[in-house]
């Protein structure tokens, strides 16, 4: 912000080209918390219930879900959909710390945001090398 | 200077109680994942047998039944929420909206089928 100007009546700069503006990380943690959720609501829940319903089936339905599963392409799918779960809850733990009244402060807000985008990653990816 | 005269307080009064909502199933959820867990260390990984031991279990059963009524209304007030910033045609929030809840009730009536329907 520049010099405080009485602006009423004159034209205000409208500048909100999002991809031009660099964001700061709770705002990409925010952005990435609506993203994983609507992932998780377009694939995550009918997959998660279709593969349930494959895994509590006959041993040779369990095999043969086991088979899909393995493939690498599944594999990477059901990863993405873990970061999303990840990502979602931690984002969403923080979320109600914040409610709460802790960590609401600039610095500790941008710390958390950190942890939990770092966090979801790293889990995502200990997850995958044990079961790749 | 804001007129407080022409402040209008207008709306359903629906944001409170879906604001509250999300948080309260959001909780349900992550106690759900708790017991998961708790259940995977317990029995240090699944194979067949022992994964459709604790599907039978009838609180493990309830309290899955408990946490899918929570998440899909829990995705109800964020799919709505999705909604409501980018689709701005009223027709087409409405058919969208009334699409979701269709879908999010037909996935209750799957998950009751999962659960219970393979005894």
């Amino acid at each position: 912000m520049a010099k405080a100007q009485p602006s009423a009546g004159r034209p205000r700069p409208v500048y909100l080209d999002l991809l031009a503006i660099r964001q700061p990380i709770p705002a990409v943690v925010s952005f990435l918390h609506r993203v994983s959720g609507a992932l998780l609501f377009l694939a995550g829940i009918p997959l998660a219930l279709w593969g349930l319903q494959a895994s509590l089936g006959s041993p040779e339905a369990y095999a043969s879900f086991a088979a899909i599963v393995a493939h690498p392409l599944a594999k990477l799918a059901a990863l993405g959909l873990l970061w999303a779960t990840l990502h979602h809850l931690f984002a969403g733990i923080r979320h109600l710390f914040l409610d709460l009244h802790i960590g609401i402060a600039l610095a500790p807000a941008r710390r958390s945001a950190a942890v939990v985008l770092v966090l979801a990653l790293l889990v995502t990816l200990s997850i995958a090398i044990r079961t790749w | 200077m804001v007129n407080l005269k022409a402040k209008h307080v207008v709306g359903a009064h629906y944001g409170l109680r879906d604001w509250l909502a999300q948080r309260v199933t959001a909780v349900i959820m992550a106690l759900w994942l708790v017991l998961f867990l708790g259940a995977l260390l317990w029995n240090g990984g699944f194979d067949h047998a022992s994964w459709k031991a604790l599907w039978s279990s009838t609180v493990f059963r309830l309290a899955s039944f408990l946490f899918m009524v929570a998440l899909l209304w829990h995705a109800w007030v964020g799919v709505r929420n999705i909604a409501m910033d980018y689709l701005k045609p009223v027709w087409l929030r409405l058919a969208f909206q009334c699409a979701v809840i269709a879908l999010l009730v037909a996935y209750l009536g799957w998950t009751v089928q999962v659960l219970w329907g393979t005894a």
